[in-house]
């Protein structure tokens, strides 16, 4: 029992050290990105290559002076950032890091807990993140917030059905909803599940990038309409919360990606120990790919983004699920 | 049986404190002044007008019922796509049956227009 906590604890610590520092470096690497995209140079002061401009930003912000305005409810406005940002680290409870290894002698699972229903707390976890947005637009007392806050939470409810239909089709592939064995199921590149599920891939990463709020699905922080957002009124360290929980959001969504449809940790040349290396090459890709995204498109309007996520995504998620399940079944 | 929730639990203890410690860290080393105008809520630099506890419009509701509605669905199938290969045409024709009765549903909303936006 003992050793159970000590090692959980442990690995709780271990992967939220890495979860943070990873938000902080996408903040890094988005920026840098999509310099380069534009032909600039991108953060370059702080360290060699801007390497600490995110410790800069971290200490800035929090210098920086916390302003609560008059209109706030004091109460819903103090919690929302922590409602925002606690679920955001929790989903990285399930996702499987690295195959079992052996550690002086110990034997280490590469997961903090192997659920038996570890899609399905993904999924209950994801949706708590629009409390915090909620919370947020409704307490700030700023029409801005109000209207970001709205629009967002609509969005994401919107958009959360067919992101969980897109999934309901590698369940039923593979019969299982942990996502160790979904993992270990994916054991060459040949049997990674984007072969058998392509557009439940597809569906799956329009969805996810609607969910987190990112280009070209970013309504609810719409710069040139709506200011910031929800987090309009926040300032100094709880609007870095804010941002931290939408950093921890993509790379959630990247692992959980990862996990169902490009085989996880699975990879070759490489010692069971080391395998997290291939998971997170994976997930870098993903990232990559969403800052890829935000330097490529415009933003969608708010009728189209709503019609497309009900007119166009919703049914091609349902003949995705019953197509996929016909085939099973022959 | 509940041993693998507890790692989640020492997970959701440390998320907590963590946010805690954030949200504490900026008050007490930020910077403090006097607010004054600094406290009205942004609005471009002008003085704002009327309040924000305004009626939402009705269009977002009918979202959130809908979404409930087709969430379920989705819960509903989860069980089913589990142990679809132990239930085989059976189990299939059933969610067939289910899935059409929501479909239908969906249609006559897209049908009265609860989908529209302009």
């Amino acid at each position: 029992m003992l050793e159970m906590i000590v090692a959980s604890s442990i690995k709780v610590i271990i992967v939220m050290l890495a979860v943070l520092t990873g938000c902080a470096y996408a903040t890094y690497m988005e920026r840098k990105v999509v310099a380069f995209m534009q032909h600039r140079i991108g953060p370059s002061y702080a360290g060699p290559y801007g390497l600490l401009q995110p410790i800069a930003d971290a200490i800035k912000m929090a210098f920086k002076e916390d302003v609560v305005p008059d209109k706030v409810e004091r109460i819903t406005y103090a919690l929302a950032p922590i409602a925002s940002f606690v679920p955001s680290l929790l989903v990285f409870a399930v996702v499987p890091f690295s195959a079992d290894f052996t550690l002086v002698g110990r034997q280490v699972t590469g997961v903090i807990s192997d659920l038996n229903i570890g899609i399905l707390f993904v999924f209950a976890i994801t949706s708590l993140g629009v409390y915090g947005i909620v919370l947020a637009g409704w307490s700030s007392g700023s029409k801005y917030s109000l209207m970001g806050g709205i629009r967002s939470s609509a969005q994401m409810i919107s958009y959360e059905i067919s992101y969980g239909l897109s999934i309901v089709g590698v369940i039923l592939i593979a019969n299982t909803l942990s996502l160790r064995q979904l993992v270990e199921q994916q054991d060459t590149i040949l049997h990674w599940y984007i072969w058998k599920q392509p557009l439940g891939f597809l569906l799956y990463l329009t969805c996810a990038i609607a969910e987190t709020n990112r280009l070209p699905f970013d309504l609810p922080e719409a710069e040139s309409e709506l200011v910031g957002g929800y987090h309009t009124e926040y300032s100094s360290f709880r609007f870095a919360m804010f941002f931290i929980g939408e950093y921890a959001n993509m790379i959630a969504v990247s692992c959980v990606g990862t996990t169902l449809f490009f085989g996880g940790w699975q990879g070759p040349f490489l010692p069971a120990g080391l395998s997290v290396i291939w998971f997170v090459i994976k997930v870098f890709c993903f990232m990559f790919f969403y800052i890829w995204l935000r330097a490529t498109f415009p933003r969608f309007r708010y009728d189209q983004l709503m019609n497309f996520g009900w007119k166009v995504l919703f049914p091609l998620a349902v003949v995705n699920l019953l197509v996929t399940g016909l085939i099973v079944l022959w | 049986m509940f041993e693998t929730y507890y790692p989640i639990l020492f997970l959701i203890l440390f998320a907590v404190f963590l946010a805690l410690v954030m949200a504490g860290a900026s008050i007490l080393i930020g910077k403090r002044t006097r607010l004054g105008k600094k406290g009205n809520p942004y609005e471009c630099g002008i003085d704002p007008v009327g309040t924000t506890r305004d009626p939402v419009p009705v269009k977002f509701f009918l979202i959130a019922i809908s979404f409930i509605l087709f969430d379920i669905e989705v819960i509903f199938l989860l069980p089913w796509a589990v142990v679809a290969r132990d239930l085989g045409m059976f189990g299939f024709v059933s969610i067939l049956i289910f899935v059409t009765l929501v479909m239908i549903g969906y249609f006559y909303e897209l049908g009265r227009g609860a989908l529209k936006w302009d």
